[in-house]
């Protein structure tokens, strides 16, 4: 395997998985973050979705990348990536038609994910098409890891499944657990992503971003109302 | 150049016959030149904004009429089972094209009259479609409109399910706005057009584990022996359940908490959702709407009567 893959493709694979994740440290994606992690199986297909489609537009637009006018840089970029979604909602809607329903206009969204258009543009345009299409995997890979971190806390403290397989036995159910309503709420997905995000800037301290401005302190001795 | 070079040596005699078009040779000739300007220059910009819309129309009107016959299939499969499904005729490994076409018979309600309409096939006929048709479908006055939908197509489809000749379930069409999401599901009825059999709602986005709890098996499970039309000979004492309800109308209705099931009136009541108030409002606005004689009251009073006589 090592053999097949060059140094840059290794970067690009594995970088994006901790030290450039594209929503821990870009925050990046939290939009789809927010609304598809209530279970873990619409998790895995959107995380699925998202990286094929990352991986296959950034080739694309690899390909193409040295006569892209730069006038219509961004709409060439967006019509490959909505191209590519469209077609990826039509595969859901033939084969996987269940998870289509619960994804509905997710899916569609994924034109709008800022990790699509920022591999686009931030890397696709300057690399050939392999390594293009690695970075996208890799991100794709990134961008799953945290959805399927979220997903799991909030399926099961907010349903006491996962996969819909019972994990925790309701107290509605003769168990014991009640479940937490808010982890079914987008907003929970805020919570667990910044428990994440101060995690791993504890366990990496260099992502942590350098302070831009200073909170002043007012509790000197001569300031104050005299 | 593109990357990309054609492959050739198995399309040979295409190739060969491709060389010799002159319209080819000029298009080639003209994709050439147009590589080679420069990036900003107006033409290249124009030829390539063409070339990658043609290409990506290509793309996606392919996928989407190559998917079409398999996306139609599973619409229609799903539909079938969940039809199935609330008729209490799903089991595990039940197939369900054969099932659906053995016990199953679709007919089309005049909502205004409560007949069936004859000269409309039943099978093709698509209430959701219709509904959005103007020609097909009536608006509904506002003060009326109770389950939020605005407009309602004139015929529905109805399905029975026939048992040695005579109507074992009656399966209605419903559907209302909850919190998120407009819930259409089948309301299945036993042949008295009262006593309900089971509910199942097949599309809807309420929030899942909360409202989206209405697809639980254990809370459908609620519905089954529940009335739908308050009862003259045994008027219930609840109040706020049949205060506005004349005796004969929808008295349906999901209560915050869990019902007390020796309590009168219990019968009319299903326990709402934990933490999903609008999505429970929504569920029993639809169902007293279309109970209603907006609905399918004209046509459930025809089919008791049938029965009768």
């Amino acid at each position: 395997m090592s053999a097949v893959l060059n140094d840059e493709t290794k970067k690009v694979l594995t970088t994006p998985l901790v030290n450039d994740n594209p929503i821990t440290l870009q925050v990046l994606g939290i939009c789809s973050a927010l609304a598809v992690t209530s279970q873990m199986s619409t998790s895995l297909i959107m995380a699925l979705a998202l990286t094929l489609v990352t991986a296959f537009s950034s080739a694309a637009i690899s390909a193409i990348r040295n006569h892209i006018p730069g006038s219509i840089r961004i709409i060439v970029q967006m019509t490959i990536i909505a191209s590519l979604v469209i077609v990826v909602d039509q595969i859901l809607k033939a084969f996987a038609y269940e998870v289509s329903k619960q994804l509905s206009v997710f899916v569609g969204l994924i034109i709008t994910n800022c990790i699509v258009m920022g591999r686009a543009e931030g890397y696709a345009m300057k690399n050939p098409p392999l390594e293009s299409f690695m970075d996208g995997i890799g991100n794709g890979l990134g961008y799953s890891l945290i959805l399927i971190i979220v997903a799991f806390f909030r399926e099961t403290l907010g349903s006491g499944k996962l996969l819909g397989y019972e994990v925790f036995k309701l107290a509605k159910d003769g168990g014991w657990y009640d479940p937490n309503g808010l982890m079914l709420l987008p907003p929970s997905a805020f919570f667990i992503i910044g428990l994440i995000i101060w995690a791993v800037r504890q366990w990496k301290p260099n992502q942590v971003e350098k302070v831009e401005y200073k909170i002043m302190s007012i509790a000197h001795g001569d300031g104050g109302h005299h | 150049m593109l990357d990309k070079k054609m492959s050739c040596k198995r399309f040979e005699s295409f190739c060969a016959a491709l060389d010799k078009n002159e319209h080819y040779q000029k298009f080639k000739a003209y994709r050439d030149k147009v590589l080679a300007l420069g990036n900003d220059s107006l033409e290249k910009t124009i030829a390539i904004a063409v070339s990658l819309c043609l290409v990506c129309a290509v793309l996606v009107s392919f996928a989407a009429v190559a998917l079409k016959p398999l996306q139609v299939n599973n619409k229609e499969l799903d539909m079938k089972r969940n039809i199935l499904d609330v008729a209490g005729l799903l089991e595990e490994g039940t197939d369900i094209n054969s099932a659906f076409a053995e016990q199953i018979e679709a007919k089309v309600v005049d909502l205004e009259t409560g007949d069936y309409v004859e000269n409309i096939n039943a099978n093709e006929y698509d209430q959701r479609k219709a509904a959005k048709d103007p020609a097909q479908s009536v608006a509904i006055p506002k003060e009326k409109d109770i389950a939020h939908i605005r407009i309602k197509a004139k015929y529905a489809k109805v399905f029975l399910v026939k048992e040695a000749g005579s109507i074992k379930s009656i399966i209605l069409p419903v559907n209302g706005y909850g919190l998120w999401s407009t819930l259409y599901g089948f309301l299945s009825l036993d042949p008295d057009g009262q006593t309900v059999q089971s509910i199942n709602f097949y599309d809807q986005a309420e929030t899942p584990g909360l409202g989206g709890e209405v697809v639980n098996p254990n809370w459908r499970a609620l519905w089954k022996g529940k009335k739908v039309y308050a009862e003259t000979d045994q008027p219930s004492l609840e109040k706020g359940l049949i205060t506005e309800a004349d005796v004969g109308e929808p008295a349906l209705s999901l209560i915050k908490g869990v019902v007390d099931n020796t309590k009168p009136g219990s019968q009319y009541q299903v326990d709402g959702l934990a933490g999903a108030t609008l999505t429970s409002t929504g569920v029993t606005n639809l169902v007293r709407y279309w109970m209603s004689n907006e609905g399918f009251a004209l046509y459930l009073k025809k089919v008791r009567t049938a029965k009768r006589g």
